[in-house]
């Protein structure tokens, strides 16, 4: 009798295996990087808009920022922008924006008429940086601390309450500043 | 069309399989045949209604409907037509769609072919079946809904494109194969769940179940050869499996399918192995699903879709437990009372196929641990132990090694009364050609490599060399040859093939990544790789550069061969195609790399002796099958009917 029993017993156990790796992963938008607890990858790239500057991460060295991925031909960006652009307006962290194998010129379009939540573009044509930060897509957000390491990373878009769960959370602190 | 009505069609699908499924399992509870009469009409129009669906969704891509979310982002108006309809399937929310008409499609299948069968047996059947087409369409329709529209504002003025990996032609027709394996698995799932409910397993339904399962393991077959000679060639990686976790997905189905096939044909030779075959075929159909839930529920593996939510992988976890653990259940219910009667001999033809199963099952065992073991590390909080492909290569070879060994020695055993005695000259002089055979390939072809690979050449020519005795013995005494017979020995001597490709091509391969320059050389054994000529080129919806390289054997030129990296302008993505010339011993393959700036360019160069082997061995087997499958008992009709004669016959075979 017991042998009959076993499967069911068998795919039980397996089951609430599977039930645990789906509340770990709640979708895939908090998706493991190696990159966690590791400093971010450094970078110098080329300013969205301004043919001299480059921007560098060492400029934010010492204080808490963000990095987010996008591209004009990525709907999700869209989706997200409106969110960034309130969240930009409670001014609590820099928020850089990486312009992911685009064209200058949309990039510069779409900012002009759907709003610029970024403190500043980085321009990164190759996907180079991207890659260093295990970019797959866009949109894909990373958080880094005032060490330099990243603490937190969104595959996909960002919303109000993923902010203020895994960002603002992470950042600590007090109110606006 | 309105992709409204796609979506409408589907809905009313959802409502024809709930129909299906309700009467087609309560009509034989009560013993209702006005319930019953119900139930192949609403198989026929579900099949009607998700086609519709389907054709609306084919109609989206190829009209550029970029306010359909899916079409938005898998579709671009650059994109050829014949990758617009490909590119249906080509993400999660359309691979459902066609899973679904697949199911459909097996689902009008068995209501046709059905016809010979007890009314209220087949009526079950179509019921379970009705299941599970209810939860996936639901599932479609609440958590990826191909159909859904994007807000005015949202919508671009051109879409994202089909994943550059995706568009070849191989993509066009390997995920429909794989889905009509993974799919056909249910109808064997289906036959099992029925006889449980009928308490009642014999030799007939045995005889009913094989053809369907048969067929179910052919399309699996060349489903995964298939995408292996696709990720060959497409990837630029340049192997033919990487025991990636959707790779692995459709191999376990496979691997228990072939346990299941075998069992089945004991179950209908002999009436033994009721709980054992019953089992089998609940796990084939699970694993199926199994691999649905792995690779779309975003568990282990990352997939393209950000609209994601957390919704779609509970809903399947929950399907899971409904499909399987009803299944299991009713098994440990229903399955003490299938006895066995007859007894067979620890050398007989029947011990045999239970070795064979119990190592094609552990086998599964091996990859499914090794699929899962990223997950239970993640539950158990376990800081990541390494189980990489080297957990694989240290277990499967040996397990296929010891599977080998028991097909070449129980090829020769009898049913019942395992008289080996009989055939030991048999086991000799097969052992004795396969080894000389072997070595002498071995030592004087390849020159010493792996002791693995020596060890699964001999083996592969020994299954091969096995498996000729019976049908040449049949031949010489001028006795029929079934097609039963001979796709078996087909199916066989394409294991064995198989075997002695994958053996080969593991230990001589000869692979190099060098930089070159313009008129550079790179030397793999006896051949040269001179990289000629390096030529901008442009397609439909990519632009790139095209190599021209020149391979040498031994001095004199064989073949030219054009590596392509090609930029697609919408996906941003960069992807490379091989160059690859194939002959009969063997392939010769160059991928570009990367541009190392000054002309130079790294190039991944390849000589991989008898690979095409791999891919098509499995063909082979597929069609050893396919004969098999339509072998002419299957297709009398007293043979359906009589339940004793059935038997009585089966015994005399």
């Amino acid at each position: 009798m017991n042998r009959f029993i076993l499967p069911v017993a068998v795919f039980l156990g397996l089951a609430a295996l599977l039930y645990i790796g789906v509340r770990h992963s709640p979708g895939k938008n908090d998706m493991p990087s190696a990159l966690i607890g590791k400093p971010a990858p450094a970078f110098e790239l080329p300013v969205l808009g301004e043919t001299t500057r480059k921007f560098s991460t060492h400029e934010f060295a010492g204080k808490p920022w963000v990095l987010n991925v996008w591209g004009t031909w990525c709907v999700a960006c869209r989706e997200e922008h409106e969110d960034l652009m309130k969240i930009a307006a409670q001014k609590r962290v820099p928020i850089v924006g990486l312009s992911y194998k685009d064209d200058d010129a949309a990039a510069t379009d779409w900012l002009n008429q759907l709003g610029n939540p970024y403190t500043v573009v980085a321009v990164d044509k190759e996907g180079r940086t991207a890659i260093n930060f295990g970019v797959y897509g866009a949109p894909e957000t990373f958080l880094i601390d005032a060490a330099g390491l990243v603490q937190y990373r969104l595959a996909g878009p960002m919303t109000p309450e993923i902010w203020q769960r895994e960002f603002l959370s992470r950042i600590g602190g007090g109110g606006p500043r | 069309m309105f992709p409204e009505f796609g979506q409408f069609t589907l809905v009313l699908a959802l409502l024809m399989a709930a129909a299906q499924a309700f009467f087609g399992l309560l009509g034989p509870h009560l013993g209702n045949h006005r319930y019953m009469g119900v139930v192949r009409p609403a198989v026929a129009g579900q099949f009607v209604l998700v086609s519709a669906s389907i054709g609306v969704l084919i109609h989206a891509f190829v009209s550029f409907d970029f306010s359909v979310e899916y079409v938005a982002n898998n579709s671009n108006s650059a994109l050829p037509t014949f990758y617009r309809v490909a590119a249906m399937w080509g993400a999660h929310e359309g691979s459902l769609l066609l899973w679904g008409w697949i199911l459909a499609l097996w689902t009008l299948a068995v209501a046709g072919f059905s016809r010979n069968l007890p009314a209220s047996f087949a009526s079950r059947v179509m019921g379970v079946l009705g299941v599970v087409s209810f939860g996936f369409l639901l599932f479609m329709l609440c958590t990826s809904n191909p159909f859904s529209r994007l807000p005015a504002e949202m919508i671009p003025a051109d879409g994202r494109d089909l994943n550059p990996v995706l568009q070849d032609p191989a993509l066009a027709i390997h995920p429909p194969l794989l889905y009509m394996g993974y799919v056909g698995m249910s109808v064997a799932y289906a036959f099992a769940c029925a006889a449980m409910l009928e308490g009642k397993l014999d030799q007939t339904w045995a005889r009913w179940t094989r053809p369907w399962t048969t067929l179910a393991w052919c399309f699996l077959s060349v489903g995964i050869a298939l995408g292996s000679w696709w990720a060959y060639y497409e990837l630029g990686w340049g192997g033919y499996w990487f025991w990636d976790p959707v790779e692995n997905a459709s191999f376990m189905p496979w691997l228990v399918g072939t346990a299941l096939i075998h069992s089945l044909a004991v179950t209908e030779k002999r009436g033994l192995f009721k709980s054992w075959t019953l089992l089998l075929a609940i796990l084939a159909f699970s694993l199926s699903l199994l691999g649905t839930f792995l690779v779309r529920s975003g568990v282990l593996v990352s997939v393209h879709s950000f609209a994601a939510d957390p919704s779609r992988g509970m809903f399947i976890l929950g399907f899971l437990i409904v499909m399987i653990g009803g299944a299991l259940g009713l098994y440990a219910w229903r399955a003490p009372l299938l006895k066995s009667q007859a007894g067979f001999e620890g050398t007989a033809r029947e011990a045999f196929l239970l070795y064979n199963n119990i190592a094609l099952v552990l086998a599964a065992l091996v990859v499914l641990i090794g699929t899962l073991a990223p997950l239970v590390n993640d539950a158990l909080g376990l800081k990541s132990i390494s189980v990489g492909p080297g957990w694989f290569s240290r277990s499967f070879p040996y397990l296929a090694m010891i599977l080998l060994a028991l097909v070449a020695v129980g090829i020769h055993s009898a049913w019942k009364r395992g008289r080996l005695g009989e055939h030991t000259n048999r086991l000799w002089i097969g052992v004795g050609v396969a080894l000389a055979l072997g070595l002498a390939v071995v030592f004087v072809v390849f020159g010493a490599g792996k002791w693995q690979s020596t060890l699964g050449i001999v083996l592969g020519i020994w299954v091969i060399v096995s498996s000729l005795f019976d049908p040449i013995d049949r031949w010489r005494r001028k006795l029929t040859l079934s097609r039963a017979v001979i796709g078996m020995t087909l199916a066989h001597i394409a294991l064995g093939v198989n075997v002695i490709a994958i053996s080969t091509v593991e230990s001589y391969t000869i692979e190099r990544d060098v930089a070159v320059g313009l008129g550079e050389s790179v030397t793999l054994g006896r051949y040269a790789y001179r990289f000629d000529k390096l030529e901008p080129m442009e397609g439909p919806n990519y632009d790139g550069v095209r190599a021209e390289i020149t391979v040498l054997r031994d001095g004199q030129p064989v073949t030219v061969l054009h590596p392509e990296k090609r930029n697609y302008w919408v996906a941003r993505a960069t992807q490379t195609e091989a160059g690859i010339h194939s002959s009969p011993g063997g392939d010769l393959f160059v991928a570009l790399g990367e541009d190392l700036g000054a002309g130079r360019w790294s190039l991944r160069a390849q000589v991989r002796p008898l690979i095409d082997y791999v891919w098509l061995a499995a063909g082979l087997m597929a069609l050893g099958g396919a004969l098999a499958a339509s072998d002419r008992r299957y297709r009398s009709r007293q043979a359906a009917e009589g339940t004793t004669a059935a038997t009585s016959t089966a015994q005399a075979t």
